[in-house]
């Protein structure tokens, strides 16, 4: 650390001298941060070779006509060489203008959309109510704490099982529903109530995380800063309006940015609640695993097509939002 | 607690007999009325059992002993057995899964965890020449659809004759796992003083020395936190598992739970029953970890 700073400081940067050359300054920067690179070689390996080769390996195959009938594969003894070729831009246009694009893509993407803003909302905005319930001086709230984070510590393919039991016709929510003498809708088979019983599943799912990050937020504001709006005159609205959500603005910035993403990306939960019965209930995740996976030939060419456009929509949403949030003055925390 | 009471009655009693206060007490900040608490009792009552009752349902569900069971619940109560946790034990390949589950998900979180910790440390202590595109691609590769790399990584592996192996599975883990952790271990690293670097650096040890010796234990709260997300996200994990797994010994959990609802029988109550099996030690292992769960999650935002 020392002589970092020594030559930091004893060297003056400007327009004494010619720069060096890159070589040199690779050479200078290598001396000054052997470790930090030799520390973060692992994982421009790890990333390198199980992400980066496959992600140009996943962009070339968008521009071939791939499937699991041309592609390289072993039958026996028999190696079969790959026979795809190469098609160009075919693949996008066809996914985002081709005869049936609305039913393929823009359905299952303006659902995507809904979901991800549905799902985070919800979680949000009950995950802080909680956490503002546990953030108060409370009996037991421990004890609260520690059940409300279940949905959370219980691994998702479980509770999805547990909550495909509630959902069956005839299960215990349609009873219950029957009892009280409300309409009993077919949860896991009609469109509409397949889409409404996903986005409660996720939303049970999703919500601990949030109170808990929330809550961690919450008890870092300053008790003083509650105390001088008090003393100001503030009601409880006021105080939370103008003491709590701007103390909690980074945590939430955060959490938001990282509940879209996984939202968006949301795989287990659709995938186990509707398996391949659901076509319309799918998101642009799963509808891109059923075209490369769950069909037969396996369309591998489309499947990658669609991941592309996932990672770019997402890459494009989070530039944005980091742009937005850097413009208001906020750093993104993570 | 007790002193700020003592001193706020105090002034309290010197006021008392100088100017008469109206008997009705101050409401203190923290203290809520009768009501109020009442409200937030009933609203964390009914959360609490809606975080509940699923899970309380399928364990119900798991005792009854048929496989319809599910649909005539009030049944159940009348003829209550174990006897479908003593069949998967006996005679399902539960073990096998436990095996490959335990593997692959230890495996993901030592090799994601120590990765991690260095890059982690890395990005926190030393800006280099390339820190800011490193730190977008590690944002970026977390919000990689699994549908990205999917296909191309199934190519991969079978050309390396990784599909239904271990291995393959802990290292394809690790690319999801890692670079949320690395970014987490950042946000916990920088939490600790500099000078505790610098001061070992003066007492001569090298930047893995203050590494491993110094910063490691200071930050096993973070470590805690990224060892439980790989762990889970391994365990949990169920897309890639689905597809790169294909003999079913070698099924994780999250697959072979679903191998027992298959298109000509769906046995309900032994999917109950290891589903709560499996449950059980992952709550168990989450309820140890989660104090640190919260300074962990949340030291890289708080600081903001």
């Amino acid at each position: 650390m020392t002589v970092v700073i020594d030559r930091a400081t004893g060297k003056r940067r400007g327009d004494r001298g010619p720069r060096p050359g890159p070589l040199q300054r690779l050479k200078h920067s290598y001396q000054k941060f052997w470790y930090a690179y030799a520390m973060i070689a692992p994982v421009v390996v790890v990333l390198g070779v199980l992400v980066l080769y496959p992600l140009v390996r996943g962009i070339y195959l968008t521009f071939t006509d791939a499937t699991s009938l041309n592609s390289a594969r072993t039958i026996g003894a028999n190696h079969i060489e790959a026979t795809y070729e190469f098609i160009g831009l075919d693949n996008y246009a066809d996914i985002l203008w081709g005869p049936t694009a609305y039913d393929r893509f823009w359905s299952h993407f303006i659902w995507t959309i809904v979901w991800t803003a549905l799902c985070v909302l919800l979680h949000y905005v009950i995950g802080l109510g909680l956490a503002m319930l546990l953030n108060q001086k409370l009996r037991g709230r421990t004890f609260y704490r520690l059940i409300l984070v279940l949905p959370w510590a219980v691994p998702t393919f479980v509770t999805v099982f547990g909550w495909r039991f509630m959902l069956a016709d005839g299960g215990v929510i349609n009873s219950m529903l029957d009892a009280v003498h409300l309409p009993s809708p077919l949860w896991l088979e009609d469109t509409f109530w397949q889409r409404t019983a996903a986005i409660m599943v996720n939303t049970w799912c999703g919500v601990p995380f949030m109170m808990v990050s929330l809550l961690g937020g919450l008890q870092s504001i300053d008790g003083a800063l509650y105390e001088a709006a008090e003393m100001d005159g503030a009601n409880a609205w006021q105080r939370f309006r103008y003491v709590t959500l701007p103390g909690l603005r980074s945590v939430s910035s955060t959490v938001v940015l990282l509940g879209i993403i996984w939202t968006f990306n949301q795989f287990a939960i659709i995938f186990l609640l509707f398996g391949d019965t659901a076509p319309d209930a799918q998101i642009l995740v799963t509808w891109a695993y059923y075209l490369g996976f769950g069909q037969q030939p396996r369309d591998y060419a489309q499947s990658a097509a669609y991941g592309v456009l996932l990672l770019s929509i997402l890459i494009v949403f989070t530039s944005v939002y980091r742009r937005w949030l850097a413009r208001n003055e906020q750093q993104l925390a993570i | 607690m007790s002193t700020t009471t003592v001193q706020s009655s105090a002034p309290a009693d010197d006021r008392a007999p100088e100017a008469p206060v109206p008997p009705r007490r101050a409401v203190r900040r923290g203290e809520r009325s009768l009501a109020g608490s009442l409200t937030s009792h009933g609203l964390l009552i009914v959360a609490s059992l809606i975080a509940l009752f699923p899970i309380a349902w399928l364990v119900y569900l798991s005792l009854g002993p048929d496989k319809d069971d599910y649909l005539h619940p009030g049944d159940i109560l009348g003829k209550m057995t174990f006897d479908n946790y003593a069949f998967v034990l006996q005679h399902t390949p539960f073990f096998d899964w436990l095996v490959s589950t335990l593997v692959v998900s230890i495996g993901t979180t030592v090799i994601g965890v120590l990765v991690a910790a260095t890059t982690g440390y890395a990005v926190s202590r030393m800006r280099f020449p390339g820190y800011k595109k490193f730190m977008w691609v590690l944002l970026v590769t977390q919000m990689f659809p699994v549908a990205v790399l999917m296909v191309p990584m199934y190519e991969i592996l079978s050309e390396l004759q990784l599909i239904d192996n271990y291995f393959g599975l802990v290292l394809v883990y690790c690319s999801t796992a890692v670079p949320y952790c690395a970014w987490l271990l950042k946000g916990y690293f920088d939490t600790i003083p500099f000078e505790i670097d610098e001061a070992g650096r003066v007492d001569g040890l090298s930047p893995f020395g203050t590494f491993a010796r110094l910063i490691l234990p200071l930050a096993k709260p973070g470590l805690a936190v990224a060892a439980f997300y790989s762990f889970i996200t391994a365990f949990g994990e169920v897309a890639f598992a689905s597809t790169f797994m294909l003999s079913d010994t070698k099924y994780t959990f999250a697959v072979g739970l679903q191998s027992f609802v298959s298109e000509h029988d769906a046995q309900r109550n032994l999917m109950a029953a290891t589903a709560v099996l499996v449950a059980i030690p992952v709550s168990a292992f989450f309820y140890l970890v989660q104090k640190n769960l919260v300074t962990g999650l949340t030291a890289g935002g708080t600081k903001g």
